[in-house]
């Protein structure tokens, strides 16, 4: 096809290769000689292991080694943590474990054998003695006096305790002054993340180069990479690491795994190549897990709606170990969302990172955001219901004014640009408000139970200016990189440092290359994901690849079209400002027939006959970009939900999503985000979670026991945008990927409530199952008894008491 | 190791082979015949990633053996194209963005082939039941269901792109 635009909702090129069932995810990597490992991971959530006897595995058919914590930890550093707060606690992680297990799934040995199922059965024949610990699970319990300790140097089971507070720190007073304080204990449940392909890992070490090459199902190529290289040593340029087709993630792919040091130096060991992939039951286990917050919210104000304060403190779980991002989640992705889009004055936010018995808690889609925007959200609806106004226009009241280019909150940020109303205005254009409210009434009058949520969200996406995250305890730069090469024939490749796990990456910069360079769509292929292509890439996470990477993407197509109009206006005899550029042609200005095309002049890049002076043959540019801000969409959602009033069944009925992520490069491909990203939202509002027994048993570990939701669990989705450009990037792009997500749980739950406030329910902690649903109602209904017959009695005897 | 020779055909091709007899039919297809457009996604019959039509009907070839499929027909994704154009399923979820990472749209779409061949107009709850089987992580659905909406009303005018903008 021709030349493809930015903002045109072209079809995705991924699409081929996946609907014929010719895709490459890490499980389809095929090598010669490919041996199987397997992991004996602990059944214990906590015990000391006095001994493993493997000898009965390493003799077993097919199997080719066993390594055990002990043997492999000469060879291993700690697994590194990439975020460090203040006087963090971060006690080491040893890929294998060798002295205590922490956590049901910690892996205590590997096998190696001919094939998967070889292996597998040797599991079973490594013999672990463990003496079993007391295990704590709750991340408050952890924190008290007597509870059992997971880690020497970390004393009360604490990594951290961090703030962040509005500059006068004025919340207590204000809370003094103010006419309501409202105070609500909030649980944001654990959650698992399921990518619908598990994590895999193919590793192969040559010999005669010394190159250990991992294929893995990832989000950050070179990130592992460089952790790879720090935990085992092998020089980091002697390491090729390839994110082939990766089969979603959402936050749980963005780390250095144990299995993916360990994988690597088998393969360098035995000098052969490697594959381990997961199982479901191990990825329930052994992948990160997401949330899992215990939040003492408040919030002040007046009578007349006007918000003074927000206060929180959160006992964030972190599980048994730091993974790579953890610390950041719960306290920069948390805590600095807490001014919501509200001109609030004080902000109080202390959080308290705990470990526990579990596995590893870190980025799960929206990461720290949603948790962040279900407070928020919550307690302004909670807010509403006290003083008796509507929450629509209490959000109203409090909404920052529009602005374009930078404006400062509480906390301390900067936000970008927001217009905040606009984006309610148009939900309200889609959801008639008036209308519910009546058809809300009468539904009563009828016994049925709706009710409508809003969530008027921001976000931090972005991610993000170095300097600023590397203040906030980031281990790593965070900006994005781009190499465009000009073939002779004037066809190009685009090599970019993000890896997209779903979203369409090769379909999106491609478009911005060929409106930019005006090169055919076809003509333009966008290489991600191989370390050994690539220049250095952080990555795709925090809805940062277009915003960061998408602008390194265009520093090099303005640096290319730079050196090829010089060469062009070179050629023509003319000086570069009188030669214009369009569509792909190089014109001279007023000379409409001197022209020269963008393929004529990468050919003569190349040829070198006839170059400007001072100018080096070829037609490539590289560019690394590092943003001086990050970008915040925001949004309104609205939800109307169903209860029944005999089983306590909720069904979400209508689901409206405005959201202003700034310019969009492909709508369809933004709209197929949100969509996954409020289908996830919806799944933590209305059924999914994690559920530890108290002796650390993952009761919810498998997908019988954990409900993903299916088709049949989900609505149709009104998805529509506002356009606030964002100054953070040239694109003026805020970044999709989190946003449902981030907006959904509380406008589902603020619905819930909605639908039970005349029996005086004023919250509900997700998620929404219907057997809490219906104690609720029970419960309401029963007081509401209990009082009007006290009202009653108190009547007949009225005046003889 | 005792091994028992089965026959199979796969999208019209016929295959022979030794497996032991505890092999998945997912690992015959995907590690013995390297067909591997058939994806594995759980341990519990619950995702649907390994979705084939046996037979005729569609099924979640992680709980089958492979010595259980002897003599079967069988068709993965691999099969759903012919001469150079998309199945109407496949040009449904091109057309309508039904996929993102494409893990699951393998099983998703034999799925949806099962349905079109048993309803072939199905509204959106029927979609929605059909495909309660399989486990879509990225899409939310609704592209999904818009995919197999288009594959039912085109399903019989023979326009298919084949993947062409
Ligand atoms: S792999 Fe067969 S149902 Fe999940
Ligand atoms: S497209 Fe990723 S799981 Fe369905």
């Amino acid at each position: 096809m021709t030349i493809a635009l930015k903002g045109e909702s072209l079809k995705r090129r991924e699409d081929h290769r996946l609907i014929t069932g010719d895709g490459t995810y890490v499980d389809d990597v095929r090598l010669p000689g490919l041996s199987h490992v397997a992991f004996v991971r602990s059944p214990h959530a906590h015990a000391l292991i006095r001994s493993i006897d493997a000898s009965a595995a390493a003799a077993a058919p097919g199997v080719q080694r066993v390594f055990t914590g002990a043997e492999l930890q000469e060879q291993l550093g700690s697994l590194p943590v990439g975020w460090v707060l203040p006087d963090q606690n971060s006690p080491p992680h040893p890929p294998l474990a060798f002295e205590k297990v922490r956590y049901v799934g910690d892996a205590v040995a590997a096998i190696v054998a001919d094939s998967p199922y070889e292996a597998q059965d040797a599991t079973e024949l490594v013999k672990v003695e463990y003496e079993s610990l007391d295990v704590v699970v709750d991340g408050e319990k952890a924190t008290q006096m007597g509870a059992p300790q997971l880690h020497e140097d970390a004393p009360d089971n604490t990594s951290f305790e961090w703030e962040v507070h509005s500059a006068d720190r004025g919340y207590d007073d204000a809370a003094k002054e103010a006419e309501v304080v409202i105070k609500q204990r909030m649980r944001n449940q654990r959650l698992i993340p399921n990518s619908m392909e598990p994590r895999g890992i193919v590793a192969d070490f040559n010999a005669g180069t010394e190159q250990i090459t991992i294929w893995t199902s990832t989000q950050i190529p070179h990130l592992v990479r460089l952790l790879f290289s720090a935990v085992t040593g092998h020089p980091e340029h002697k390491v090729r690491v390839i994110a082939p087709d990766v089969g979603g993630a959402f936050g749980s792919k963005l780390y250095l795994y144990a299995e993916e040091v360990i994988l690597g130096m088998i393969a360098k060991n035995l000098k052969r190549p490697v594959k381990w992939i997961e199982s479901r039951q191990e990825n329930f286990i052994a992948t990160t897990h997401g949330r899992d917050h215990i939040a003492d919210a408040e919030i002040c104000g007046n009578r007349d709606g006007t918000i003074s304060g927000f206060k929180v403190h959160v006992y964030a779980n972190l599980g048994a170990y730091l993974s790579t991002f953890a610390p950041g989640i719960p306290t920069i992705l948390y805590g600095l969302l807490l001014s919501g889009v509200y001109k609030v004055p004080h902000i109080s936010c202390v959080v308290t990172g705990v470990f526990t018995n579990t596995t590893p808690v870190d980025a799960y889609r929206g990461a720290g955001r949603p948790e962040a925007t279900f407070v928020l959200e919550r307690l302004v609806d909670m807010f509403a219901a006290e003083i008796g106004r509507d929450p629509v226009a209490v959000r109203r009241k409090n909404f920052l004014p529009t602005f374009k280019n930078g404006r400062t909150v509480s906390t301390g940020v900067v936000y970008d640009s927001g217009d905040y109303r606009a984006t309610l205005n148009r939900a309200l254009e889609i959801f008639d408000y008036k209308e519910f409210r009546r058809e809300q009434r009468e539904a009563r009058r009828n016994g049925r139970l709706i009710g409508v949520g809003f969530s008027t969200y921001i976000e931090i996406s972005g991610l993000a200016p170095s300097a600023v995250a590397a203040s906030l305890g980031a281990g790593a730069g965070l900006w994005e990189s781009s190499t465009v090469r000009v073939h002779p024939t004037g066809t190009v490749t685009v090599y970019t440092g993000t890896a997209s796990s779903g979203q369409g990456h090769e379909t999106t910069f491609a478009q911005i290359a060929s409106e930019e360079l005006g090169v055919p769509y076809d003509d333009i292929d966008i290489v991600h994901g191989d370390t050994e292509k690539q220049p250095f890439g952080t990555g795709t996470f925090g809805s940062r690849s277009v915003s960061v990477g998408g602008q390194a993407l265009l520093m090099s197509l303005v640096k290319v079209k730079e050196k090829a109009t010089k060469i062009a206006a070179h050629q023509m005899g003319v000086e570069p400002d009188h030669v214009t550029f369009k569509d792909g042609t190089f014109t001279v200005e007023d000379i409409p027939e001197s022209q020269m095309t963008f393929a004529e002049v990468a050919g003569q890049a190349y040829s070198a006959v006839n170059l400007p002076p001072d100018t080096e043959p070829g037609l490539e540019a590289v560019s690394f970009f590092d943003p001086e801000n990050f970008t915040w969409p925001f949004g309104c959602h609205i939800c109307v939900v169903e209860v029944s009033p005999d089983t306590g069944e909720t069904r979400v009925l209508r689901y409206v999503a405005v959201d202003d992520i700034g310019n969009v490069i492909n709508p369809m491909i933004v709209d197929g985000m949100l969509h996954g990203g409020i289908a996830q939202g919806i799944g933590q509002a209305m059924q999914e979670r994690a559920v530890y027994s108290d002796d650390g048993q993952l009761l919810s570990g498998s997908m019988l026991d954990y409900a993903v939701p299916t088709a049949e669990d989900l609505p149709m989705f009104e998805t529509d945008r506002t356009v606030t450009p964002s100054p953070s990037n040239d694109l003026g792009v805020k970044g999709a990927g989190e946003a449902g997500t981030i907006a959904a749980t509380p406008a589902i739950v603020n619905a819930a409530v909605d639908a039970l406030k005349h029996l005086g329910v004023r919250h509900i902690d997700m998620p929404l199952h219907s057997e809490k649903m219906w104690r609720i109602i029970r419960d309401a209904r029963e007081k509401q008894r209990a009082e009007r017959s006290t009202r009653a009695k108190q009547r007949e005897t009225g005046g003889k008491s | 190791m005792t091994t028992n020779r089965i026959s199979v055909t796969v999208n019209g091709t016929d295959y022979s082979a030794d497996v032991e007899p505890r092999l998945l039919l997912i690992h015959l297809l995907r590690d013995v015949l390297d067909l591997t457009g058939t994806h594995l996604g759980c341990d519990t019959s619950s995702c649907g990633a390994c979705t084939i039509l046996l037979n005729g009907r569609s099924l979640k070839s992680c709980t089958m053996f492979a010595v259980q499929a002897d003599g079967a027909d069988i068709t993965t994704v691999e099969g759903l194209a012919s001469d150079g154009k998309y199945h109407a399923v496949q040009e449904g979820f091109w057309q309508k963005h039904g996929l993102q990472c494409g893990f699951c749209t393998p099983g998703m779409m034999i799925s949806a082939v099962q349905l079109l061949d048993r309803n072939p107009d199905p509204d959106e709850g029927e979609i929605r039941t059909a495909i309660r089987g399989n486990l879509c992580r990225c899409t939310g659905y609704h592209n999904i269901v818009e995919a197999i909406r288009y594959a039912a009303a085109n399903r019989n005018t023979g326009a298919m792109s084949g993947g062409k903008q």
